[in-house]
């Protein structure tokens, strides 16, 4: 297999010629690796990868190759590469959240969604570039330096999970996780041209991602395709005991949406048949071609508060092209309002870093991490390692949650921001509960910005001004690829209601049928 | 409210940010200029809206009162900055922080 | 004195570690002196992505107190972060509950005023929240050694109302406390081994104003009897202030055990800002009715309810059942005994005479005392029953504390059934009279007094089987 060829297989594709015996996992891992040194995607190219070790994945793919009969694998990523954010607990490989502060630490214990990928035959191949403790929308805040955006490199990824993105687009791997906080998937998935699915908050556990901002952390996943993110996805969905805000709600097989209306609650009649589409063991083509009923009964709402007049026109034009799309496979378009969505920034920037303020107390040189002691007692310890081991946008941050938790300032602010994200909350659900299925929206306000153009906090903020609302609602969104501007990619969001991944995947793989190649250009 | 350089050194003290003049100066600003777009919320009301505390049907996980192994691959000496006879090691408070306060 | 001029008003926050066999959040061992640091995980050291789950016992054990303390259990309470930096406070907060306790109103009752009604004491509220870990500072020069194995070893805290008036009704409500708790069995209670720690807000006030005075927190306290010496210290030290023209100043203070006397900490006061917040990682707690109704009555009995019972049934006075309920454990040794032998005041002078005093040599404790209730009522039995004499039971009992064999079986093999026969008493009568011909002319002259000599003469022959009560009537007789 040609690394040329590798870079545009999807996660189905490879996981079949895996278990057929057409490739061994260890083809696999040098394809990617092969790729990542093509591309250049070591710290002085892309600085997509803080931590690989090439060797180490090709002993464990051989081990595996040993291990598992191909004939009776019937996992359903087999012996696809995956790449994980540097903020989610791996064995073997450091986490490092990207910061000084974690400089050299490996986990002595493993992310649930990290063991879950292992389980349906996945192999960890790196741990990727990422801002401080997922704190920024360009990677620039990594305390390793920037990951550089593969379609133009002097352009950034996005970010917090820039390093995923990116590899993702370079075709290093067809899955990448990334986590999202206020839009850390969508944005840098928007930049990079490829596919960023944020899930229902509570439907993937939280256990070994490390804290920024415990209600509105997700893991989530970036994909080449809708196809890789949807199988990305339902491997690493479910509850899970070690998280208490992970919920127990089914997760269905999300490639039956692409095949048609199945509600999201029914797995299929034919639980072999449907074995089959979900490993990928079936003539049928996911997704099917687009026809005149792909979207019949799908009410898709267009809110016009993400289409302001201050909206870039090219990228309001691919929006309302692949809004045509969506009417042409038999939706109906919808337009809504979503009134409280403009004051989702204040809020967001209030409860955030009020949460980041407290999780991040924990790295304090007692016990684990970066250690600075000037041998002037405790505090100076404390203060040293801390002063050391953040970075500038991580202290910003923590000062500004410290701040708006203290004394005299909790019910002005934090008290006020929980209100109104209840506010915020309250417009999706009633939105969803009129009869809107989706609702879609552009997922950043520009494309790909140059390293260094955004200097002043509050307006790189504003990168997240569509994308932040759904994780203060706690509803799945994603990010697809609707084409280019100036050579950058575009992204259009799609957002449903709580737990409904199912619909918005279904609307995403027709997207993805329908536009085809323009998707890319 | 605007923040004054004074908040500033008390909440880096609280948060043990080690905060320097210079950047003391430099943060006053920014976090003021941070605060200033949060405004627009005073603006709201929220009256109506009932504390998000306890919303939701269900009620907080409980586990099992059954001793689990930790599943720890590594072993603390691995990771830990410094470690003595299975304790983990700190300078000593210096005379301004007393021990006899720690904890609840 | 300044007890005229000044009243005393104090209120105390007591912490009790809940018995639990792993911790509050995580699966961990709760055990006691464990090897630093061995009873850790991921969570309760804090590790980069670990979460937290409630431990359902806590919650259970939590609800146990505040039902038996007399509070209203809230259906939905809510965790919170208290954030602080501590070395032995892993997470950089400690979880606990702020705004929505688990329970709230209780009220104990800690005795009788001079009216004879009960004093009662309020309790604000009751909540559940997580101990830190163990900082030493005296192991190594220059450095402190933080032991983890503490950390998350679930608690609860009793904040009482600022109903206390002196340092006595303090102690009489820590002691009321800590029996309620014990019979709830939810804590080993035990100050020693810190699985109970008292915190103490003090003000004064001249009588009758009924504004309260400027309080400080005085902690640092190792047992009850330090609680009640620190609040007068401190008492007398705030009323010495206001004498002088001087004003309380809201501080903390340390009880200084050696010196007897309190000192302030060096903590400037205002640095501490909890910056509480409701903690996202897990949801809040839900207890509804049904369950709470459950656990009410399931409640074991209280030590008030179980006083009444056995005075009723056991025919004990007051005075008595005080000292038999002190601690269940006692309590239920007693009404086993008592129930089998049917016979309280033998149950109780066995109770509180040999077998505390065999529990004291042995530093013993009742609940893993050798001879079992059934056994003693047994014995108690073979006395009642003159099967044994009085002296010779003291003498079985120690011998079934050393053995552990049944009483019946002990007095036969050590030759003690006593004997009644009047062929073997007069026998060793006549031979005591041979034996001690001085005494034994004396008595049968009529020196009457001598009778008991002569009876502690046959007992030591007979080895103290003779049943005393026929060697006196044998006695008499030969006496005339
Ligand atoms: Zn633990």
């Amino acid at each position: 297999m040609s690394v040329e060829s590798f870079g545009k297989l999807g996660a189905a594709a490879i996981a079949s010629s895996v278990r057929a015996g057409d490739a061994s996992r260890s083809d696999m891992i040098r394809a990617s690796f092969e790729r990542a040194r093509e591309i250049g995607a070591g710290p002085d190219g892309l600085n997509i990868y803080l931590h690989s070790d090439e060797q180490a994945s090709l002993e464990e793919a051989d081990a595996i190759q040993k291990r598992l009969d191909s004939a009776t694998d019937v996992g359903v990523l087999a012996g696809v590469p995956v790449a994980i954010k540097d903020n989610i607990a791996s064995l073997g490989l450091p986490t490092t959240c990207g910061s000084k502060i974690l400089a050299g630490y490996v986990s002595p214990f493993e992310a649930t969604a990290i063991t879950r990928l292992r389980a349906s035959g996945a192999l960890i191949v790196a741990k990727t570039n990422m801002d401080e403790f997922a704190m920024g929308s360009s990677t620039e805040n990594s305390a390793y330096g920037p990951t550089r955006n593969p379609h133009d490199v002097r352009c950034v990824p996005g970010g917090s999970s820039g390093g995923s993105a990116a590899a993702v687009a370079a075709g290093i791997t067809p899955i990448a996780l990334g986590s999202e906080t206020g839009g850390s998937v969508r944005q840098p998935a928007a930049f990079c041209g490829v596919v960023g699915v944020k899930p229902t908050y509570g439907r993937v556990s939280r256990y070994g991602l490390v804290a920024f901002a415990s209600s509105l952390d997700q893991i989530g996943v970036l994909g080449r395709t809708v196809d890789d993110a949807a199988l990305g996805l339902e491997t690493i969905a479910g509850f899970d005991k070690m998280d208490s805000t992970s919920s127990d709600v089914d997760v269905p097989i999300y490639r039956l949406s692409a095949l048609g209306g199945l509600p999201p609650d029914k797995r299929g009649p034919e639980g072999v048949a449907m074995e089959s589409i979900r490993i990928g063991r079936t003539s049928v083509p996911i997704p099917p071609p687009p026809s005149a009923s792909t979207l019949e009964g799908v009410v898709i709402g267009r809110p016009k508060e993400y289409f302001p007049d201050s909206l870039d026109a090219s990228i309001r034009d691919l929006c309302e092209r692949s809004l045509d799309r969506f009417r042409s496979m038999g939706a109906t378009i919808r337009d809504i309002s979503l009134p409280r969505s403009p004051l989702a920034i204040p809020v967001y920037y209030i409860l955030a870093p009020a949460e980041a303020s407290s999780n991040l107390a924990r790295f304090d040189g007692v016990r684990y991490g970066l250690r600075v002691d000037p041998g002037k007692g405790l505090k100076a310890m404390y203060e040293a390692t801390r002063s050391q081991g953040f970075g500038p946008e991580v202290t910003r941050r923590v000062l500004l949650g410290t701040y708006v938790l203290s004394a005299g300032y909790y019910d002005a602010y934090y008290k006020k921001a929980q209100a109104v994200r209840t506010l915020i909350g309250d417009d999706f659900r009633s939105v969803f509960s009129s009869g809107v299925n989706a609702i879609f929206t552009p997922t950043t306000p520009t494309t790909a910005f140059h390293v260094g153009a955004i200097s002043d906090p509050y307006e790189m903020y504003l990168n997240d001004i569509f994308t932040v609302t759904a994780n203060l609602a706690g509803v799945p969104a994603m990010s697809v690829p609707i084409g280019r501007v100036r050579r950058l990619p575009v992204g259009g969001q799609i957002i449903t209601a709580h737990f409904d991944e199912y619909t918005m995947f279904r609307v995403a793989y027709a997207l993805e049928a329908s536009l085809g190649a323009e998707a890319h250009q | 409210m605007a923040v004054t350089r004074e908040d500033v050194l008390h909440i880096a003290d609280l948060a043990r940010l080690g905060v320097d003049g210079a950047r003391a100066d430099a943060l006053t600003k920014e976090l003021s200029a941070i605060l200033a777009h949060m405004e627009v919320l005073s603006a709201v009301d929220t009256a109506s809206v009932p504390p998000t505390d306890g919303i939701g049907a269900e009620g907080t996980p409980l586990r099992p009162d059954e001793r689990v192994s930790p599943l720890m691959e590594r072993t603390l000496e691995s990771f830990a900055p410094a470690m003595r006879d299975g304790f983990f090691i700190v300078p000593r408070l210096a005379t301004h922080e007393d021990p006899a306060e720690s904890g609840a | 004195m300044s007890r005229e001029r000044y009243e005393m008003v104090v209120g105390l926050e007591v912490h009790v570690q809940l018995k639990t066999r792993t911790k509050a959040f995580c699966g961990c061992s709760t055990d006691f002196g464990a090897p630093p640091n061995v009873n850790t995980c991921p969570v309760c050291l804090a590790l980069p992505g670990a979460l937290p789950v409630l431990n359902e016992r806590a919650v259970e054990l939590a609800t146990r107190a505040a039902l038996g303390l007399g509070c209203k259990v809230n259906p939905v309470s809510i965790f919170a972060r208290k954030n602080y930096f501590y070395p032995d406070l892993p997470k950089g907060y400690q979880i606990s509950q702020f705004d929505q306790p688990l329970a709230t109103g209780g009220s104990v009752a800690i005795g009788k005023n001079e009216a004879g009604a009960d004093v009662q004491i309020g309790i604000t509220r009751l909540h559940m929240e997580e101990d830190a870990g163990k900082s030493i500072h005296d192991r190594y020069p220059g450095a402190t050694a933080i032991d983890l194995n503490r950390a998350g070893v679930p608690l609860i805290e009793i904040v009482s109302e600022p109903d206390l008036r002196t340092s006595a009704d303090a102690g009489a409500y820590l002691r009321t406390v800590k029996q309620i708790l014990q019979y709830l069995d939810v804590s080993d209670v035990s100050m020693e081994e810190g699985s109970l720690r008292v915190d103490a807000n003090i003000s004064v006030r001249p009588p009758g104003q009924t504004k309260l005075g400027t309080k400080t927190e005085v902690k640092n306290m190792n047992s009850f009897s330090a609680v009640e010496r620190a609040l007068e210290a401190e008492f007398e030290r705030q009323c010495a202030l206001l004498d002088s023209g001087g004003r309380v100043e809201q501080q903390t203070l340390l009880w200084d055990g050696a010196r007897e006397t309190v000192r302030p900490s060096r903590t400037k006061e205002g640095s501490h800002d909890y910056r509480y917040f409701p903690e996202p990682d897990l949801l809040p707690l839900k207890q509804d009715e049904k369950w709470i109704g459950d656990a009410r009555s399931h409640l074991p009995e209280l030590p008030d309810a179980r006083k009444k019972r056995l005075v009723q049934e056991f025919g004990i006075s007051p005075v008595e059942v005080e000292q038999l309920t002190a601690t269940p454990a006692l309590a239920e040794y007693f009404e086993a005994v008592a129930r089998v032998s049917g016979d309280g005041k033998a149950a109780y002078n066995w109770v509180m005479g040999e077998v505390l005093a065999a529990l004291r040599a042995s530093s013993g404790d009742i609940t893993h005392f050798r001879i079992r209730p059934a056994d003693l009522a047994q014995l108690l039995n073979l006395v009642r029953d003159a099967t044994i004499s009085h002296t010779a039971a003291k003498r079985v009992f120690a011998l079934m504390v050393e053995t552990g064999k049944l009483p019946a079986q002990v007095a036969a093999d050590e030759g003690l059934l006593q004997v009644g026969d009047e062929d073997a008493i007069a026998t060793w009568v006549d031979e005591v009279l041979r034996e001690h011909p001085e005494e034994g002319t004396r008595y049968l002259a009529g020196e009457k007094k001598l009778q008991g000599v002569l009876v502690g003469f046959v007992m030591k022959k007979s080895k103290g089987r003779a049943d005393p009560k026929r060697v006196n009537q044998l006695l008499s007789a030969r006496g005339g």
